[in-house]
C-alpha cells in the first residue's frame, strides 16, 4: 500500500515509514529494502542469463544502485544498449518496466499525475442533480453536500490520474522506472523529478504526500545532447556505457544474433572495432551491429569478404560519406 | 580507507573536477558494498558516485591509479591475501612473481635485452593479455633508468622505455609474421590485412598502458601519492589552454569540440523557441475582441522573430594562434544555422576569404582542413602583419558590413613590429553593430612585446580572453 498523509496534517508525515525502515527514516532517507542481488558476479550472470553483457562496470553499478537506493543515470553514445539496461534489469528481477519517454514539453500532467477533470465535473453534476431529485439513498441528510465535502471528494485519490512517475512510485509490485531521454526535457522540467529521485516521494498540494513503499530501481538515459542540471547529477550514480571491447562485442553478437557462426561473429566484431577506430561522422553502434549480423546470417554468409562487406555497409553506417570512407579505408586496396 | 578516499577526492577538485559532498558521501557509503580487494569493483563504484560526465573519466582513471594502485589490500586486515592482491603488490621490492602467471615467460631477476624482446613478441602475438604486466615490468626495470626521488610525471621514463622496446620494429615484424601464418595466404585481401593490423594495433596500445601504468606504480613507491598526483595532474578538456596544447591534447580538444557544439546548438534552438515572447499584436487583438463585445480579453501577441545575426569571422592563422582560430571557426560554423549569414576571412600578412570552403560541407573538420591547404595567406614573409590585413580587408569587404553584422577578430595581436592601421577598426565600429576581439593569450601578458591588442582594444566593443573551450563556448552563447 502506498502511504498517503492526508493534506491538512502540514507537519509531514507523522507516520513512520514502514517497518524496518524505521532508522533510515529518521534521517530522512528511505528505506532500502531487502537486497535484490547478492553480489556483482550475481548481477552480471543474471543479465547474461537474460541475454544482456554487461561489462564489471555496468553490473557494479547496478548492484550498487540496488544496495544505495538511488537512481543510475545512464549516458552514451546512441545504441549501446542504455535503454536494453533497463529492460534486462526489470526482466531479470521480474519486475513491471514503467517507462517514461522524455521529450521537448513533457509537463507535470504528463509526468507526475492529474485530476481527472471531467470525473470531478460529472461527479459535481451528479450532485447537484441528485440534490434537486430529492431521493438521496446514500447520503442520509439529504440536501447538497456542503462545499468542504465535495471538495474533500473531489480530491481524493478517485479522481487522480497517475502518469508514470506517480504510477512507479505506488505501486505495490517490484518496478523498474525507465525514464527515457531525460535530455530532451527543457532544464525546468528536469526539476520535476528531483523530488523523486531523491526521495522516493511525490507531493500533492491537494491530497498530501506519497511515498513509496518499495523503492523502485531508477535508471536514466541521456545521449547527451545537452549538459544535465548538478542538481539531477547528484542524485544518481552515474553509468558511461561506451562501444563494447572486441571480446564483449563478439559475445554479444554471438548470444543475441541465433545461428552466427563462431568465425562470422569474430569477424563481424573485428571489422566494426575498425570501423570505429577510423574518424566517422557516426560510429557503428552496437545495435547496428546486430542488424549487420543478422543481415549476413540471413544472405547465409559464411566469412565476410571484401564485396559483401561492400554490398552490406549501408546497415553499419547511415551517412554516404561514411560509407565511401569506409570503403576506401577498409576495402580497397592498401590505403 | 575513508582518509585515503578524502585525499582522493581532494585531488580530484584540484583537477577540476566538481565533486560535491553529498557525491563524497555517496561514495563513502558505495565503498561499504563492494568488496575491497577487488580493484575494478571499487574503481567503478567510485566513478559512479563521483564522476558525473564522461570528459572527466581520464582525469578520474589516472587519479585512481595513483591513490589506489599499490595498496589494494589497505583497508581493514579482514584477511584479503587473494590472487588479486599478489599479482599487484608482490614484486615490490625486488623482482617479478612470474609463476604466479603460470605463462612460461621467463623467470630470472633480470632478462637479456633478446629474451626480453623475445617474451614481448610471443606476449603480442598470442594475444596473452595477463602476460603483458609481466612485460611491462621487465621492461621498465631495463629500460626506464629511474632515479629515485626526482619530481617528474614519468612521461620521459615511458618515452625512454618505450623507445627501446622499438614497438614499431616489433608491429611490423607481428604483422608480417601474421600474414605469413594466414590459412590462405595466397589471396590475403585488404580487408583483412587491416584488420591484422588493428588488431596488433590494439594490442601493442594494451602493452603501452600496462608500461605507463607500472612506471605509475613505482612512482608511486618512491614519492607517494600526493606528490606524484600534483606532477600529473592535468587540466581537463574544456579548460585546457589551446595555444600551449601538445599534439595529442590537440586531439583530445577535438573530440570534445564536437559533442560540445552540438549542445550549444542545441540550447541555441531552444533558447530562440521558447525565448521572450513577442509583442502584443494590436489588431490581431482587437479583431478577437469582437466576438466578445469589443472587450480585449484575450491578447494576442505577434510571433517573436528574432533577428539572427550576421557574422563576420576575421581570423589570424599565424603558427602562434593556429589552432585557436580553427576552433574558433568550427565552433562559430557548427552553430552557423543561429545565424542569417556567416562569412570567414583568415589572414597572416595577407588576408583570404574562405567561406567558400565551408559552403556544401557538413563537417566543419574538412573545411578547417582545406583553409591550412589551399587559402592564399601569405603576402610577404609570412609573419603576421595586422596591419596589412585589416586595411586590404577594409578596401575589400567593409563595403558589405552593415548594421547587423557583428565582426569577431580572433588573434593575440602580436603585429611584428608593423603598422597597427587601427583607423580601420574605427571605422568597422561605425559600420558594424558589434566588434569583439578574441584573444587566445592570458589577460596579463596583453601589451607586453609587440602586442598591441590594447591599441585595437579602443575601438571594439569587448576584448574577451579565450583560452580555452569553456570560455570560447561562453562567448559564441553569448553572440546569437
Amino acid at each position: 500500500m502506498s502511504q498517503v498523509s492526508t493534506a491538512s496534517d502540514s507537519k509531514g508525515p507523522p507516520d513512520g515509514g514502514p517497518g524496518p525502515g524505521g532508522g533510515a527514516e529518521a534521517l530522512g532517507l528511505p528505506d532500502v529494502g531487502p537486497a535484490r542481488f547478492a553480489s556483482v558476479a550475481e548481477v552480471r550472470q543474471g543479465l547474461a542469463d537474460v541475454k544482456y553483457l554487461a561489462d564489471e562496470g555496468i553490473a557494479g553499478v547496478v548492484h550498487l544502485a540496488d544496495r544505495l537506493g538511488k537512481p543510475v543515470l545512464v549516458e552514451g553514445p546512441a545504441g549501446t544498449g542504455k535503454t536494453q539496461l533497463a529492460k534486462s534489469v526489470a526482466e531479470l528481477t521480474g519486475s513491471r518496466l514503467i517507462r517514461l519517454q522524455c521529450y521537448e514539453g513533457l509537463d507535470e500532467s504528463k509526468a507526475l499525475y492529474e485530476w481527472n477533470y471531467r470525473k470531478q465535473l460529472l461527479r459535481i453534476q451528479a450532485g447537484n442533480l441528485a440534490a434537486t431529485s430529492g431521493d438521496v439513498p446514500d447520503e442520509p441528510g439529504g440536501g447538497r453536500p456542503t462545499w468542504g465535502e465535495l471538495e474533500e471528494d473531489i480530491f481524493s485519490e478517485e479522481f487522480l490520474l497517475p502518469r508514470p512517475l506517480l504510477e512507479a512510485i505506488r505501486s505495490e509490485e517490484s518496478v523498474v522506472l525507465l525514464i527515457d531521454e531525460v535530455d530532451r526535457v527543457e532544464l525546468e522540467t528536469e526539476a520535476l523529478m528531483l523530488e523523486i529521485l531523491s526521495e522516493y516521494q511525490v507531493s500533492i498540494p491537494e491530497l498530501g504526500t506519497v511515498r513509496a513503499t518499495r523503492l523502485p530501481l531508477v535508471f536514466l538515459t541521456s545521449n547527451n545532447t545537452r549538459e544535465l542540471s548538478e542538481a539531477l547529477k547528484r542524485r544518481c550514480l552515474y553509468l558511461h556505457v561506451d562501444y563494447p571491447d572486441l571480446d564483449r562485442e563478439r559475445e554479444i553478437v554471438r548470444t543475441r544474433v541465433p545461428g552466427i557462426s563462431e568465425e562470422l561473429a569474430d569477424q563481424v566484431a573485428r571489422i566494426v572495432r575498425s570501423l570505429r577506430t577510423l574518424e566517422l561522422r557516426k560510429a557503428p553502434s552496437v545495435s547496428e551491429t546486430l542488424d549487420w549480423a543478422r543481415t549476413l546470417v540471413v544472405l547465409g554468409v559464411e566469412s565476410v569478404d571484401a564485396a559483401q562487406a561492400r554490398d552490406t555497409l549501408h546497415i553499419l553506417l547511415k551517412y554516404q560519406t561514411d560509407i565511401e570512407r569506409a570503403a576506401k579505408e577498409l576495402l580497397s586496396a592498401e590505403a | 580507507m575513508l582518509d585515503l578516499l578524502s585525499g582522493f577526492v581532494a585531488e580530484l577538485r584540484r583537477s577540476g573536477l566538481p565533486v560535491s559532498l553529498t557525491e563524497h558521501l555517496d561514495a563513502a557509503e558505495a565503498v561499504h558494498h563492494v568488496p575491497l580487494e577487488d580493484r575494478e569493483a571499487l574503481k567503478y563504484a567510485l566513478a559512479a558516485t563521483l564522476v558525473k560526465s564522461a570528459s572527466h573519466w581520464r582525469t578520474f582513471e589516472t587519479a585512481f591509479e595513483i591513490y589506489f594502485a599499490t595498496r589494494t589490500g589497505l583497508g581493514a586486515g579482514d584477511g584479503t591475501g587473494g590472487e588479486a592482491e599478489g599479482e599487484t603488490e608482490g614484486d615490490a621490492g625486488d623482482g617479478t612473481t612470474p609463476g604466479a602467471r603460470g605463462t612460461g615467460g621467463g623467470g630470472g631477476e633480470a632478462l637479456s635485452a633478446e629474451e626480453l624482446a623475445a617474451m614481448l613478441y610471443r606476449a603480442l602475438a598470442a594475444g596473452d593479455d595477463p602476460m603483458l604486466p609481466v612485460v611491462a615490468r621487465h621492461a621498465v626495470s631495463r629500460y626506464a633508468a629511474m632515479e629515485p626521488g626526482r619530481p617528474v610525471g614519468g612521461t620521459y621514463y615511458l618515452y625512454r622505455t618505450l623507445r627501446n622496446l622499438d614497438l614499431d620494429g616489433v608491429f611490423d615484424r607481428l604483422v608480417a609474421d601474421g600474414r605469413q601464418s594466414a590459412p590462405n595466404r595466397a589471396q590475403f585481401t585488404p580487408l583483412e590485412d587491416r584488420l591484422l593490423r588493428d588488431e596488433y594495433r590494439a594490442r601493442i596500445e594494451r602493452l603501452r598502458q600496462a608500461i605507463e601504468q607500472e612506471i605509475r606504480r613505482r612512482l608511486v613507491e618512491d614519492r607517494g601519492a600526493e606528490a606524484l598526483a600534483k606532477s600529473v595532474r592535468k587540466p581537463l578538456p574544456e579548460d585546457l589552454d589551446v595555444m600551449h596544447a601538445t599534439r595529442q591534447e590537440l586531439d583530445n580538444l577535438h573530440r570534445a569540440l564536437h559533442p560540445l557544439s552540438r549542445k550549444l546548438a542545441v540550447r541555441l534552438t531552444r533558447k530562440r523557441r521558447h525565448g521572450r515572447q513577442g509583442r502584443l499584436d494590436f489588431r490581431s487583438t482587437m479583431r478577437r475582441s469582437l466576438s466578445f463585445g469589443g472587450v480585449p480579453v484575450e491578447p494576442r501577441f505577434r510571433h517573436p522573430r528574432p533577428a539572427k545575426p550576421e557574422i563576420f569571422v576575421v581570423a589570424d592563422v599565424s603558427g602562434s594562434v593556429a589552432s585557436f582560430a580553427r576552433f574558433t571557426l568550427h565552433l562559430v560554423y557548427a552553430i552557423s544555422s543561429q545565424f542569417s549569414k556567416v562569412r570567414s576571412f583568415v589572414f597572416v600578412d595577407g588576408i583570404d576569404e574562405v567561406t567558400r570552403f565551408f559552403e556544401g560541407v557538413d563537417d566543419p573538420s574538412t573545411a578547417v582542413h582545406r583553409i591550412n591547404t589551399e587559402a592564399d595567406v601569405v603576402w610577404v614573409d609570412g609573419h603576421s602583419d595586422y596591419g596589412h590585413a585589416f586595411s586590404t580587408f577594409h578596401a575589400r569587404w567593409s563595403d558589405q558590413i552593415t548594421a547587423r553584422t557583428s565582426v569577431l577578430l580572433l588573434g593575440d595581436a602580436r603585429n611584428n613590429y608593423h603598422a597597427s592601421e587601427s583607423w580601420v577598426l574605427e571605422d568597422l565600429r561605425r559600420k558594424a553593430r558589434h566588434l569583439y576581439w578574441l584573444n587566445p593569450e592570458p589577460r596579463d601578458y596583453w601589451g607586453s612585446g609587440d602586442s598591441i591588442v590594447d591599441e585595437y582594444a579602443v575601438y571594439c566593443d569587448a576584448v574577451v580572453e579565450c583560452r580555452t573551450l569553456r570560455q570560447l563556448e561562453e562567448f559564441v552563447g553569448e553572440l546569437a
